[in-house]
């Protein structure tokens, strides 16, 4: 079984494999994780569902250069951020900021739950409150109740 | 039997109702696989209106033109970015050649990340439908410009301010309903 696991490991090790070249990383270590943290959400514009860290997109390759520049040119990660959403737009961020219309995006999801759950609330009370109303039957009706029932 | 029937009508409300939901779902679900099956809008350009990022690009390796932001400035053009490598490029040069001809907007390229050699034998072999081309040898300028997938071609504005962009290559169509239109526009604005 170790054995199989050990051929898997080796086997799939290719396809962890850094999308991040080594001529890209910077010598300075707090630096360089700055820029993988900033990479890491961001989506590559050409391949959309991958960050531009994981993205082998040539226009990836030069975002990561480029993230890494203005960082060794001293901008803070939020000024560097700021500058690629200028350029490619909001889009390329893959939690868009909550303000103006992406307030819909963030809150659609949770408040149709809560509609959901408040829906699902006074439907079962209405179900709940017509079963008891068996308890109010007269005499007569709950005589012609037990008939249809054991029919 | 007869309080039965009476309730019958009510019920069948009641179950309409119950239907509500699956009618919901059905159409939110039509609305994806529609969104899924046209998902092909180019992203939005957060540089329109904005104006034409600061640059200066040197000729292809041959020739001595170059391109700087100052050469956009002063008239209505097109910007085109593309390379030799760029398979689409081929397809929609000949149409800029034929625009170029009939001298209606300027166009100037940013050649991508390109060889010489191999850029200027393109333009040999298709023709040359650029006033001046700047080559973006580092892919640096096309990061300010936000370009990600080439073609790309973009419509400036006399002041210098991008008004437009069309992502990928363009047929004879989308240049006569969607980018010369706006060049047109521009143009009338501008007085040219």
């Amino acid at each position: 079984m170790s054995r199989l696991a050990l051929i898997l490991m080796l086997l799939l090790a290719p396809f962890a494999a850094l999308a991040v070249q080594p001529d890209e990383v910077l010598d300075n270590p707090v630096l360089e994780s700055r820029a993988r943290d900033i990479s890491q959400k961001m989506r590559c514009p050409v391949c959309q569902g991958e960050s531009i860290d994981e993205s082998n997109a040539g226009v990836s390759r030069d975002l990561r250069l480029y993230i890494r520049e203005r960082l060794v040119a001293g901008d803070s990660d939020a000024e560097v951020v700021d500058a690629v959403v200028d350029r490619f737009g909001e889009f390329v961020l893959f939690d868009p900021p909550m303000r103006g219309i992406n307030l819909l995006l963030w809150f659609a999801a949770p408040v149709a739950a809560l509609l959901g759950l408040i829906l699902a609330f006074v439907f079962l009370r209405g179900r709940s409150r017509a079963a008891s109303s068996i308890r109010d039957l007269n005499e007569a009706e709950r005589a012609r109740l037990d008939e249809i029932m054991h029919e | 039997m007869s309080p039965d029937l009476e309730q019958e009508p009510r019920r069948r409300g009641g179950r309409l109702v119950l239907l509500l939901p699956l009618a919901v779902f059905g159409l939110v679900g039509a609305a994806f696989f529609w969104g899924l099956l046209n998902n092909n809008s180019p992203l939005p350009s957060p540089l329109i209106g904005k104006p034409v990022p600061e640059f200066t690009l040197p000729p292809i390796e041959g020739r001595d033109d170059g391109l700087s932001s100052a050469d956009l400035r002063g008239q209505v053009s097109l910007v085109n970015v593309w390379a030799s490598w760029c398979v689409p490029c081929r397809a929609e040069n000949p149409l800029m050649v034929e625009l170029s001809k009939t001298g209606e907007v300027p166009i100037y390229g940013i050649n991508y990340k390109d060889k010489a050699g191999e850029a200027l034998a393109f333009l040999d072999e298709l023709g040359d439908p650029f006033t001046r081309i700047g080559a973006d040898l580092s892919g640096r300028v096309a990061i300010d410009w936000g370009v990600y997938g080439i073609p790309e071609t973009f419509v400036i504005d006399a002041a210098g301010r991008v008004a437009y962009k069309h992502v990928g290559p363009f047929n004879r169509q989308i240049l006569e309903e969607d980018i010369l239109p706006v060049v047109r526009k521009l143009q009338r604005e501008a007085g040219q």
